[in-house]
C-alpha cells in the first residue's frame, strides 16, 4: 500500500470517521459494518465499493485497520470526484474534495435528538454548545473544524478541574463510539458503558456543580471540555454559527490560557493528537497555588513534604482514606514516603479532581508524572515541550505516508505512553519497583557477573537506595574477586587513608579494612566500603590465605623518586634483587616525603613521625659504620639479606600497594618491614622522639641496613608497612656506598648494635601503636557491620 | 503461578489474602492458616540470629497432595504465605524466592503510603496488580 499523504483536515475528518466507525473502541479497527454503512453513504455504485475496498487492502486484511480506512476513505473522494479508481491516484490528485457520505434519516434522528436531550440536561451550560450534527453531510471541513478546534484549543487551556471531566464526558451528542475514543484519560470510566449520550450527561451535570465549586468562572458557558475528534466530527455539521458564537466567547475567557498560540494548525493538531494528557494537565494558576500550598508545608521547593505532613493535608480534604491512599499511591513516584514538588502537584490535582467528581485513573496520568528532567516548576515545561514532541510528529504526519500517518494517531496512545516512559524512565527506574526487579535480576545471576555498582541505577539522590542495592547484590554474590578489586580502584586514592587496618593479606580484606575504617566520606566510597566491606566475608576465601606471588609493584603513580625506584626495583624484583637494591640510592632524600604525602592521614603522622624517627635513627647509625672488618661480610649477609627482604617485602610491599596510597607504599613497606624486623628484635621502648631529631637525614651506610635486614629479614613480616620502608630505602640506596665503608670492626659494630636496639625500640613503639590503631579500626570495622546487618533486612528486600 | 497469596499480620490476622477464583476459596484460607503453625515454628527455631534474606524465606512448609505452601517472615513478622499448584511443576525455588522479593517490595510500598495504617487490610491497586500477575491465570 502506498503512502498517503493527507492534508490536515482531511486528516481529522478520517479520523472522526475511523473512530465512529470503531464501534470496538479497539482504536485499530474499524469495524466493518459501520464502514460498510459509511461507503453506502457515500452513494457510490456497489461495485465502486468493492472496488475501494479492494484497492485499499481491506479485503486481503479482513478488516479495515486505520491505514486502510484511510485509504479507502480517500478512494471514496476519488470516486466521488468522478476519477477513476487508482490506488496511485491517492496521492496525485490534489485538492480532492473530503469524500461525502449521507447519513441516514435515524442517525441524523438519532443523533440529534442526543445532542437535544443531552443539552436539555445541562442546558446551563452546554446547551448553546453542543452543534447538533445531524451528519456528516456535505461538509466544508476545513473552517469548521478549524473553528471548532480552536473553540476546543481555548476550552483545553481553561482547564482548572473541567478538563478532568472531559475524558469521562464526552460530549454526549456523540455516539459512544467517539467517546471511547477519548476515554483514555480517565482511567476510572474506563469501565463505564457508554451506553449512549443521555446517562453520561447525568454524571456530567453532577459534575457540574462540582466543577462550578471549584470556582472555575471559565467553565460556565463555554463548551464541554475539548474532545478533539469529537468536536471535529461535530463539526460536520453546519451550526458553525453556533461555534462560531461559542468561540468568540471562549476566547474571551482564556483568562488562564497558556501562551501556546491558539488556533494555530500545530496547536489544532496537538491537540487533537495529545487528548490523553489534556484532561488531566496542571494549569499555570493550578500549579501556582500548588506550590503555594508546598510550600506552606515545606519552603525549600527543592525538598520533599514527608508523608505525615503529606497525610495531614491531604487529610483536611475530607476525601475517604481509602481514596486518599490511592491518590497516594498514584504520586508518590519514587515510593520514598515523601512528596517532591511535583509529586505533590500532581496529588494535589488529583485530589481537586476526585473532590470534583472525576475518578481516579488506574495509573498516574501522563501530564501528572514528575519529570525527573525538571523537577521544579517544569511540569509543565515537560509537559508542554512533550506536547511539542508529539506534535511534531503529528505535524509531519500530513506530508508523511499513510502507513505511518494513520499509524501516528493509532500509535498515539503508545506514543504518548511510551514518551512518558522515555521522560520518566529515570523516575521509574528510581522506583523501588524497578530497584529491586532490577536486584532480582541479577541476583539468580551468576554473582561473578553482577554488575559491580549499582550508582547509576537509581536516579534520584538515594543513599538507602543504592546501599540496598550494594547489599542486595553483596548479599546475594559472595566471594566475588573481581569486583572488589574493580571497586578498589578508584576507592584507593580516598580509601588509602586507612593504613593501619591493612593486612598483609592480598586485595580483599585489605581492602575491607581501608573501607571499613574509611568512614562515609562519600556515598561512592561508603558503597565502596560497603561492597568491600560485604566482599571481607567472602575475602576469607582461599583468595586471599595464600600470597600471591609477588606482583609486578603495580602503582607507577608513586609520587617518589624512591618509589619509582622501587618500582622498577620491585618489577626486577623477582629474579634480580640486587638490582633492585641498587636502585635504591635516590631512596634517601624523599624519605620526610611519606610524613607529606600522606597528610590528611590519622596514621599517617604517626606512620611519618616513625619514619621520621627511623629514617633518622638510620642514618645516624649509617654515618658511623662507615667501616667494619665485617664488612664484606655484612656485603654478603645484606646482599643475601636482602635479596630475602626483597621476597618478603615484595610480597608484603605487593599487597600494601593493593592496598596503599601508592606513594607511599613503597618506601614505607620497606621501612616497615625493616623496622619491624628491627622491632622484634628488641623490645625496647625507646620513645620515638628520642631519635627524631638526633641526626640529621644523611644518605645511610649501606652495610647498616644491609645487616638490619639480614637480620630481620629471617623474621616474616606481616602487619603495617607505611613510611618505614622509607628507612629500609635509604638503606639499600646506601648500598653502593658499602665497599667505601670498610672501616672499624668492633667498635663500630658495638655502636651500630646500641643503633640498632635503639632503633628496634622506636620501631618497637612504632609498631604497637600502629597495632593499637589497627585494633580500634577494627573494632570499628565491626561495629559498622553489626549496624549494617542490623540495617541490611529491612533494606535489601 | 500461585494459587493463593496471603499478607498474614504479626498478630495473625490476615492484611490481604487473594486466591485464584475458581475452586473453593475458603480451603485455601484453612490452608493458610494451618500454614501459620508451621511458620510460627520456622520462625521460632531460627532464633534470633543473623536475619538474612536466606531466612527470611522460610521455603516449603508444607507439600500436600495437591499444592505446596511456601513461606516468607519479614522482620517485623508479618507474613507471606504463598500457595502454588503442585501441578505447576518446577517452579524453581528461585522463582518463589523472587516472587516473594516482589511481594515484599510491594508491600514495603504500602507501607510508604502514609495514608496507610500498619495493621489495616490492604487496598492498595497498585499491590493487587502485582499479586494478580502472580497469580495463576486461570479463567
Amino acid at each position: 500500500m502506498e503512502g498517503l499523504t493527507l492534508s490536515e483536515a482531511e486528516q481529522r475528518y478520517y479520523c472522526d470517521l475511523f473512530s465512529y466507525c470503531d464501534t470496538e473502541s479497539t482504536k485499530k479497527v474499524a469495524s466493518n459494518g459501520r464502514v460498510l454503512e459509511l461507503f453506502r453513504a457515500a452513494q457510490l455504485p456497489n461495485d465502486v465499493v468493492m472496488q475501494i475496498m479492494e484497492q485499499c487492502g481491506a479485503t486481503r486484511l479482513g478488516y479495515f485497520g486505520r491505514s486502510q480506512f484511510y485509504i479507502a476513505l480517500k478512494l471514496v473522494a476519488v470516486a466521488q470526484s468522478g476519477l477513476p479508481l487508482r490506488v496511485e491516484s491517492l496521492n496525485t490528485v490534489k485538492d480532492l474534495p473530503l469524500p461525502r457520505f449521507v447519513m441516514t434519516k435515524n442517525e441524523q434522528e438519532s443523533r440529534h435528538t442526543a445532542l437535544y436531550s443531552s443539552d436539555a440536561d445541562n442546558s446551563a451550560s452546554y446547551s448553546g454548545v453542543i452543534p447538533p450534527p445531524p451528519g456528516r453531510i456535505q461538509v466544508k471541513k476545513g473552517s469548521v473544524s478549524h473553528d471548532a478546534v480552536q473553540q476546543r484549543t481555548s476550552t483545553d487551556q481553561q482547564e482548572s478541574t473541567s478538563p478532568v471531566v472531559s475524558p469521562q464526558q464526552s460530549p454526549p451528542t456523540s455516539p459512544h463510539t467517539w467517546r471511547k475514543h477519548n476515554r483514555h484519560p480517565s482511567g476510572g470510566n474506563n469501565e463505564r458503558p457508554l451506553a449512549g449520550p443521555g446517562p453520561f450527561w447525568a454524571p456530567f451535570s453532577e459534575a457540574q456543580p462540582g466543577s462550578s465549586t471549584s470556582s472555575d468562572p471559565i467553565w460556565s458557558g463555554h463548551s464541554p471540555p475539548p474532545h478533539q475528534e469529537n468536536w471535529v466530527s461535530f463539526a460536520d455539521t453546519p451550526p458553525t454559527s453556533a461555534l462560531l458564537a461559542m468561540h468568540p466567547a471562549s476566547v474571551q475567557d482564556q483568562t488562564t490560557v497558556r501562551t501556546v498560540a491558539s488556533a494555530t494548525t500545530t496547536n489544532e493538531i496537538r491537540r487533537q493528537s495529545s487528548s490523553y494528557d489534556d484532561p488531566w494537565k496542571i494549569t499555570d494558576e493550578q500549579r501556582q497555588y500548588y506550590v503555594n500550598q508546598f510550600k506552606t508545608i515545606q519552603p525549600d521547593l527543592n525538598g520533599f513534604i514527608p508523608g505525615s505532613a503529606a497525610k495531614e493535608f491531604f487529610t483536611k480534604s475530607k476525601l475517604p482514606i481509602l481514596e486518599l491512599s490511592h491518590i497516594w499511591e498514584l504520586s508518590d513516584f519514587d515510593k520514598d514516603g515523601a512528596l517532591t514538588l511535583d509529586e505533590f502537584c500532581a496529588a494535589f490535582h488529583l485530589v481537586v479532581a476526585r473532590k470534583n467528581g472525576y475518578d481516579l485513573p488506574q495509573k498516574l496520568p501522563e501530564s501528572l508524572m514528575p519529570k525527573l528532567i525538571d523537577l521544579e516548576d517544569s511540569t509543565e515545561v515537560g509537559e508542554q515541550t512533550g506536547e511539542v514532541g508529539y506534535s511534531s510528529s503529528p505535524a509531519e504526519a500530513p506530508p508523511s505516508k499513510s502507513p505511518s500517518m494513520p499509524s501516528l494517531n493509532q500509535t498515539w496512545p503508545e506514543l504518548n505512553q511510551s514518551s512518558e516512559q522515555w521522560e520518566t524512565f529515570s523516575e521509574r527506574s528510581s522506583s523501588s519497583q524497578t530497584l529491586t526487579q532490577f536486584d532480582s535480576n541479577i541476583a539468580p545471576a551468576d554473582p561473578d557477573t553482577a554488575i559491580v555498582h549499582p550508582v547509576p541505577i537509581r536516579m534520584t539522590p538515594s543513599k538507602i537506595h543504592m546501599q540496598e542495592m550494594e547489599l542486595k547484590r553483596t548479599g546475594s554474590d559472595h566471594a566475588n574477586p573481581t569486583s572488589p578489586l574493580l571497586v578498589k580502584p578508584p576507592e584507593l586514592p580516598e580509601e588509602n587513608k586507612m593504613s593501619s587496618s591493612v593486612k598483609f593479606t592480598p586485595g580483599n580484606t585489605v581492602t575491607d579494612g581501608y573501607s571499613s575504617s574509611d568512614s562515609y566520606t562519600s556515598d561512592p566510597e561508603q558503597i565502596g566500603g560497603t561492597v568491600t566491606r560485604q566482599r571481607s566475608h567472602s575475602g576469607t576465601s582461599p583468595d586471599n590465605t595464600a600470597p600471591p606471588p609477588p606482583p609486578p609493584r603495580p602503582h607507577p603513580s608513586h609520587s617518589r623518586s624512591s618509589s619509582l625506584d622501587m618500582n622498577r626495583s620491585f618489577s626486577v624484583t623477582p629474579g634480580q634483587q640486587q638490582a633492585g637494591v641498587v636502585a635504591y640510592p635516590p631512596a634517601v632524600p624523599p624519605r620526610p616525603q611519606p610524613s607529606q604525602g600522606a597528610g590528611p592521614h590519622v596514621h599517617r603522622p604517626v606512620d611519618a613521625e616513625g619514619l621520621i624517627a627511623h629514617t633518622s635513627t638510620s642514618p645516624q647509625q649509617i654515618p658511623e659504620q662507615p667501616n667494619f672488618a665485617d664488612f664484606s661480610q655484612f656485603e654478603a649477609f645484606a646482599v643475601s639479606g636482602v635479596n630475602k627482604e626483597e621476597d618478603d617485602e615484595i610480597e608484603t610491599h605487593s599487597e600494601v600497594l593493593q592496598v596503599e596510597k601508592p606513594p607511599d607504599s613503597a618506601s614505607s613497606l620497606r621501612v616497615a618491614k625493616a623496622d619491624g624486623r628491627v622491632e622484634d628484635k628488641a623490645p625496647a621502648n625507646v620513645p620515638t622522639s628520642a631519635g627524631k631529631g638526633t641526626t640529621p637525614l644523611a644518605p645511610p651506610p649501606k652495610p647498616i641496613r644491609r645487616r638490619l635486614k639480614s637480620e630481620d629479614e629471617l623474621r616474616p613480616e606481616a602487619e603495617e608497612h607505611t613510611q618505614k620502608t622509607g628507612v629500609i630505602a635509604a638503606v639499600l640506596a646506601s648500598q653502593p656506598s658499602i665497599p667505601r665503608s670498610v672501616g672499624k670492626d668492633k667498635k663500630a659494630i658495638q655502636a651500630s648494635i646500641r643503633r640498632n636496639k635503639e632503633t628496634n625500640t622506636v620501631l618497637a613503639r612504632l609498631n604497637s601503636e600502629l597495632q593499637q590503631q589497627l585494633k580500634d579500626v577494627l573494632e570499628e570495622r565491626i561495629s559498622l557491620e553489626v549496624q549494617l546487618e542490623q540495617l541490611r533486612p529491612f533494606s535489601h528486600l | 503461578m500461585a494459587v493463593c497469596i496471603a499478607v498474614i499480620a504479626k498478630e495473625n490476622y490476615p492484611l490481604y489474602i487473594r486466591s485464584v477464583p475458581t475452586e473453593n476459596e475458603l480451603k485455601f484460607h484453612y490452608t493458610v492458616h494451618t500454614s501459620l503453625d508451621v511458620v510460627d515454628e520456622k520462625i521460632s527455631a531460627m532464633g534470633k540470629a543473623l536475619v538474612d534474606q536466606r531466612e527470611l524465606y522460610l521455603g516449603l512448609l508444607y507439600p500436600t497432595e495437591d499444592y505446596k505452601v511456601y513461606g516468607y517472615v519479614t522482620n517485623s513478622r508479618v507474613k507471606f504465605v504463598m500457595v502454588v499448584d503442585s501441578s505447576n511443576t518446577a517452579l524453581r525455588d528461585n522463582e518463589i524466592r523472587s516472587m516473594f522479593r516482589k511481594l515484599h517490595n510491594s508491600y514495603t510500598d504500602i507501607m510508604c503510603n502514609p495514608f496507610y495504617n500498619p495493621g489495616d487490610r490492604i487496598h492498595s491497586r497498585a499491590f493487587d496488580n502485582m499479586v494478580n500477575s502472580m497469580m495463576m491465570q486461570v479463567c
